[in-house]
């Protein structure tokens, strides 16, 4: 295990940043996201979230695909090649990696999506682990530790120092370019980072919703959950906005859209949302008519849908994000209680 | 009896007593603070309903879709709320004779968001003796002074009069309005052109487009949104280039001059915490320094200066002038 002193990271970012692009949790008008790092920038590692998840870095919520130009009796066509910035995100959380993984299961599986790939694989993944976890979260209900998160490099703060503790061969290559700045960890280290992690889970036993029973979703019988008379209660205040799949960190749903640009087009992939109106419309039908439908399909596909068909992964990491954004406190949380009947 | 307990044993009086059907107010959630609208069908649901500090959700736009069906409904309305009613009633997107509008009243809500910007995290319950917070966490007990807890849509508060009730409960008419709404306008308006575009570049820039705003705006009641709509060629589920969001957020507040009234919902709901209500609050400015002074909802049978024209409407030129200065 490497460390580094906390009144040292400006340089280690420096370092990172002049080998590869860096993307860190920075604060721009008041709101914390992952954001280039640039010299002088308002760096939050404290912030144990950002507003959108860090899944905007593989998938970013518009990309272009393609550029058609149209010159008298000619179109021109321009396919955009895939993305191939090397970059380092730094302080991703526990729950957010997880999400990678589950990006993965659907981007990474055929037809694979060059886009996607091509990120990853040019991205290195340095997470880490939550010292102060909130209320609203509830990762270790979903198998995730937040003391021991996964990525490339995993990093801790512990006290005043930083842990980094490569676990992929990215991560090594990466410590080994930082190797200047690192020092090695002694055993008073290793014991302290140790204590850290075991203080960590005793905050984290004590959330209220770390023992959140998932287990009406385990082999969940699916047309009975689908016909539900809980649906229209928990959906009634919904207002159809976008803000739960868009803080999301595995929400994937993208629609691909054409830009009329007065002399050709662009065409352009975005993040769609279930909850949007005409998310399903198709040649003139819309088999989701009602906010309640649309609201069940989230769900279902989170809690239902997903894990039938990805080993029995939930398509949620208990960051809690969406406890914390909903306009009108609607969550996956009461979600969970109100179909597992625990509430 | 403590306010909540009053205003529910009313709703519980007026459904057994068959004026009302059903009604709108506010049902406990998870925690002690994300409370969520709900429809009460029966008085075993109504068990759940609350009332308290943490009860910002305006409810009057959920009429435009409860007062269609069957029935009537009862609909729990603060002061400010009120005038956003109102302002559905004169636009004929609620039937004022399906709907029984229980004033309630209202001492300023408090928002999660601002104690957790202090720093408090892992909250399990707060204690509000009216001047300061006791915030309970897993980490320990914390204090912050309430006034900066305040929801920002309650720092400007229109007082405690409802503009349209047909009953009140536990209201304080007489609360006086509180706070200047256009002193920030004025800030902005004070700025140089560059300062001010980079002040909106910065804050709009943070959009993420989830139309959180335009559907919590009760102003906001087309039955299909340019922006959801394909055939419109606007449609746009994002931004396909870096200004859209700006322009986006401009023309939604072009669209609901001179009917927004100012109820901060927009800002209130916005995950980014981008200031929208300093949008309207400019048009807001504008209307009455050109006009009069107006108040959106103030009336259900008003006509806004932006759509009712008179002899002594101010010329495009003055307009103009005007608009070069500031």
């Amino acid at each position: 295990m490497l460390k580094i002193s906390l009144s040292k990271l400006d340089s280690l970012f420096e370092l990172i940043g002049s080998e590869k692009t860096l993307y860190l949790p920075i604060e721009k008008a008041g709101q914390v996201q992952f954001y280039q790092y640039e010299k002088g920038a308002k760096v939050r590692l404290d912030a144990l979230q950002t507003v959108k998840s860090p899944k905007d870095l593989f998938f970013p919520q518009s990309e272009c695909y393609a550029r058609f130009q149209v010159k008298q009796n000619n179109i021109s066509i321009e396919a955009i090649a895939p993305c191939d910035d090397k970059f380092v995100i730094f302080g991703v959380r526990a729950c957010d990696a997880k999400s990678f993984e589950l990006l993965d299961r659907v981007f990474l599986s055929e037809p694979v999506d060059a886009m996607y790939r091509s990120r990853r694989e040019n991205g290195v993944v340095v997470t880490l682990s939550c010292n102060e976890p909130e209320e609203t979260c509830f990762c270790k209900a979903l198998g995730i530790d937040a003391a021991a998160p996964a990525g490339d490099v995993s990093a801790a703060i512990v006290g005043d120092e930083l842990m980094m503790e490569a676990r992929t061969e990215k991560g090594k290559e990466l410590c080994e370019k930082l190797a200047a700045l690192l020092t090695e960890a002694d055993s008073k280290d290793i014991e302290a980072y140790e204590n850290n992690k075991k203080a960590i889970t005793e905050i984290i036993n004590k959330l209220p919703y770390s023992d959140l029973d998932m287990s009406a979703f385990e082999n969940a019988n699916e047309l009975e959950m689908f016909k539900s008379d809980k649906w229209e209660e928990l959906s009634e205040a919904c207002l159809g906005c976008g803000t739960c799949t868009f803080v999301c960190p595995t929400c994937q749903c993208y629609d691909i859209r054409d830009f009329d640009t007065g002399s050709g087009v662009t065409r352009f992939r975005c993040w769609d949302s279930c909850m949007y109106s005409e998310f399903t419309q198709a040649a003139g039908h819309n088999p989701r008519t009602t906010q309640m439908e649309r609201f069940r399909q989230r769900f279902m596909h989170k809690l239902v849908y997903f894990p039938k068909n990805n080993d029995g992964e939930y398509s949620c990491v208990g960051c809690g994000r969406c406890l914390k954004k909903c306009p009108v406190s609607l969550n996956i949380v009461k979600v969970i209680k109100g179909l597992g009947g625990n509430k | 009896m403590q306010r909540a307990e009053m205003i529910k044993a009313k709703i519980l009086e007026l459904m057994q007593n068959k004026t009302v059907d059903r009604a709108i107010g506010w049902k406990r959630g998870e925690f002690f603070y994300d409370n969520s609208p709900a429809v009460f069908e029966t008085p075993e649901e109504l068990e759940d309903f609350v009332y308290d500090s943490f009860c910002g959700a305006n409810l009057s736009k959920y009429l435009v879709k409860e007062a269609k069906k069957d029935g009537k409904v009862l609909v729990c309305i603060k002061p400010c709320d009120s005038y956003s009613l109102n302002q559905l009633l004169t636009e004929h997107r609620v039937d004022r004779s399906k709907i029984y509008v229980l004033g309630i009243g209202c001492d300023g809500m408090l928002d999660i968001e601002l104690i957790r910007a202090k720093g408090i995290k892992g909250i399990t319950a707060v204690k509000d003796d009216g001047e300061t917070l006791t915030v309970d966490t897993v980490y320990g007990e914390r204090t912050l002074p309430r006034s900066e807890a305040i929801l920002g849509r309650c720092t400007v508060c229109k007082g405690g009069k409802h503009v349209i009730f047909d009953e009140l409960v536990c209201a304080d008419e007489e609360k006086e309005a509180r706070g200047d709404r256009f002193e920030k306008v004025s800030e902005l308006e004070a700025m140089t052109d560059d300062e001010r575009f980079a002040f909106w570049r910065s804050e709009l820039s943070k959009c993420i487009r989830c139309n959180a705003c335009r559907n919590a705006c009760p102003a906001c009641t087309c039955e299909k949104c340019v922006f959801d709509n394909d055939a419109s060629g606007y449609a746009s589920k994002a931004n396909s280039d870096t200004f859209e969001e700006n322009m986006f957020h401009i023309i939604r507040a072009f669209h609901v001059a001179g009917r927004c009234t100012d109820c901060g919902e927009c800002s209130r709901v916005c995950p980014e915490k981008i200031p929208l209500h300093l949008l309207n609050r400019k048009f807001i400015k504008d209307i009455n320094e050109l006009y009069g002074e107006y108040q959106a909802g103030e009336t259900d049978n008003g006509r806004s200066p932006v759509t009712n024209f008179t002899k002594t409407d101010a010329e495009p030129s003055v307009i103009y002038e005007r608009g070069g200065k500031n």
